[in-house]
């Protein structure tokens, strides 16, 4: 089998002085979508870090379309094509719908309002608020604009940091349905979530984690079906 | 009835306004440091003075070689050039001193000691450079309406004059402020700063370049304090202990309109203003006017001397944090 899209291998590291990720391995395919689930603590939201270089690694590898970007710093992998939605603070409050996509493209220089047109078709409601405060907006539309401002860079891989939290389960129903939409124009993208079940059910891969490591990998609908997993990470 | 009217735009709100303007564009420059590097930049008094002064010595250039303003004062072209050189300045002071700071990620609290110890250098620097006397350099025309025009013209009691300078400060605020929301609200470096203000790390997640927003921050306070140190300096006269003492009234009005919030400093600045004017104010000829001769008053009504000034902005500063912590348009919390 062929190397993944984008794989942080044998990922080490932590914070600090004491590590949270203990030879962690995370990959998506291009057009897929991966998933990491695990209880509080596991170091989901660690683990995305690391991928996308906020985390310093003391061990391990992370490969970008067989590039090691291990060094690259978040921006620098920006440039290359991956985007980051942070779990919180991760619009920007103050400015317009509008200004806020516009900011997601700021390295680019070419004409970028195809891709705001992009946006706005898979997230109609926000054309209608473009040019209304962000901090104004709903959870799950800032989430929206989160998401939209991340794909204004065009980027090749989506890492979205729990796009669902604090959202209602209609809501989160309808992100879910956008994000494989984003999938299937041939966006990897890489997202932890606290939802587990609904998440696995839209997963091509699913990653259990369980203190910092790999407990489970498989297909989202193999985790979803075995015994285990079920018993211990979606309560039965 | 008129004629109390009139004294009250002469002595109130004519200079008021004025010194609103000059505070606004002032508390501008320090709500967008703050905004931006999250600090309180207690050098910016001294940046103006040191604005002021190097426009000044170019306007003593201009004038010894014989080119004037006319009726505009020569400090007006003398501007650009002092801007250019405090931008300069505070440029160079960035890449010595801040940046240190900020490549540690020091708290704000130690960029404000650090910009206290800028502040005195730059203090030191101006007086030891232009000395510590008064400095008048306001030339050309002194009145657009004198007292006296107005008399004849509407054959009131009361005068209306309104000094060049006062002038020339409200329509240069204007155009400045103008400029400055023109360029942060549609420009791609000046939305830039918005975000990086608003989000730091999702600014950076962007791909938005922090030293470059901190430049173009740097420069822009940089114009700004120049162009309110040379209006205040024109309007009443140059002094580097009155700069010092300016940094009092600037943060209360940036404070008062919230600060990082471009518009509560304009705000700011006109409530710190005009409440300093109107209680410093001796009313006593404007009731005079207003009430029957039988009960004008014996007093000056003057409800605090203009020694007290500066106890109006601390008084406004500390009942806005008090009961309003983040000012009047929800600026960052202290």
């Amino acid at each position: 089998m062929s190397e993944p899209f984008l794989i942080g291998e044998d990922m080490t590291g932590g914070y600090g002085a004491a590590d949270i990720l203990h030879g962690c391995t995370l990959a998506v395919e291009k057009g897929q979508i991966a998933v990491i689930v695990g209880p509080n603590g596991a170091g989901k939201s660690t683990a995305m870090k690391a991928v996308f270089g906020m985390l310093r690694l003391r061990g391990g590898h992370v490969r970008l379309a067989g590039e090691d970007i291990t060094a690259l710093t978040p921006q620098a992998r920006v440039a290359k094509g991956m985007a980051f939605v942070p779990q919180t603070h991760n619009i920007f409050t103050s400015m317009t719908v509008e200004e806020n996509l516009e900011m997601g493209a700021f390295l680019r220089r070419d004409d970028i309002r195809g891709t705001m047109e992009q946006v706005y078709t898979l997230f109609p409601i926000l054309k209608d608020k473009r040019h209304q405060p962000a901090g104004e907006l709903s959870g799950g539309q800032r989430q929206q604009v989160a998401v939209g401002r991340a794909l204004m860079t065009q980027p090749k891989v989506l890492m979205l940091d729990e796009p669902t939290a604090g959202v209602s389960p209609i809501v989160m129903d309808e992100l879910f349905d956008r994000i494989i939409e984003v999938a299937r124009t041939g966006i990897s993208i890489l997202m932890v979530e606290q939802n587990a079940r609904q998440a696995l059910m839209i997963a091509d891969k699913g990653y259990v984690l369980v203190q910092g490591a790999n407990r489970f990998t498989d297909t989202g609908a193999a985790l979803m079906a075995d015994p285990e997993v079920r018993r211990s990470f979606l309560g039965g | 009835m008129l004629n109390a009217l009139v004294a009250f735009l002469n002595f109130v709100f004519v200079p008021g306004l004025a010194y609103g303007a000059q505070l606004a564009l002032g508390a501008l420059g320090v709500t967008l440091i703050y905004g931006i590097l999250r600090f309180s930049n207690f050098a910016h008094g001294d940046t103006m003075a040191f604005g002021t002064m190097v426009t000044i010595l170019a306007t003593w250039g201009l004038q010894s070689l014989g080119i004037s303003g006319g009726v505009l004062p020569t400090a007006l072209i003398a501007l650009p050039f002092g801007i250019l050189v405090t931008a300069l300045f505070v440029l160079g002071t960035d890449r010595l001193v801040y940046r240190f700071y900020r490549k540690q990620k020091a708290a704000p609290t130690i960029l404000v000691i650090v910009s206290l110890g800028v502040m005195f250098v730059m203090n030191g620097l101006v007086r030891f450079i232009i000395g510590v006397e008064e400095q008048a350099f306001a030339d050309g025309g002194r009145f657009l309406i004198t007292a006296g025009d107005f008399k004849a013209w509407t054959g009131l009691k009361e005068g209306l004059a309104i000094r060049t300078t006062q002038g020339i400060t409200v329509v240069t605020a204007v155009i400045v402020v103008v400029a400055l929301f023109w360029f942060l609200g549609k420009t791609r470096t000046g939305k830039s700063m918005r975000a990086f203000s608003d989000n730091e790390d999702l600014a950076l997640l962007s791909g938005i370049n922090p030293e470059r927003v901190v430049q173009v921050t740097w420069i822009i306070a940089a114009a700004l304090a120049t162009i309110a140190g040379v209006l205040y300096g024109l309007d009443k006269s140059f002094k580097a202990f009155t700069y010092f003492q300016l940094l009092l009234p600037i943060f209360a009005a940036a404070i008062v309109g919230g600060l990082g919030s471009p518009l509560g400093a304009i705000a700011g600045g006109f409530v710190i203003a005009f409440s300093e004017v109107t209680v410093t104010y001796a009313w006593k000829k404007v009731v005079t006017y207003l009430v029957p001769a039988d009960m004008a008053p014996d007093g000056l009504l003057q409800l605090m001397s203009t020694d007290y000034k500066f106890a109006v902005s601390f008084a406004i500063l500390i009942i806005v944090l008090l009961f309003m912590p983040t000012g009047l348009f929800k600026g960052k919390s202290v």
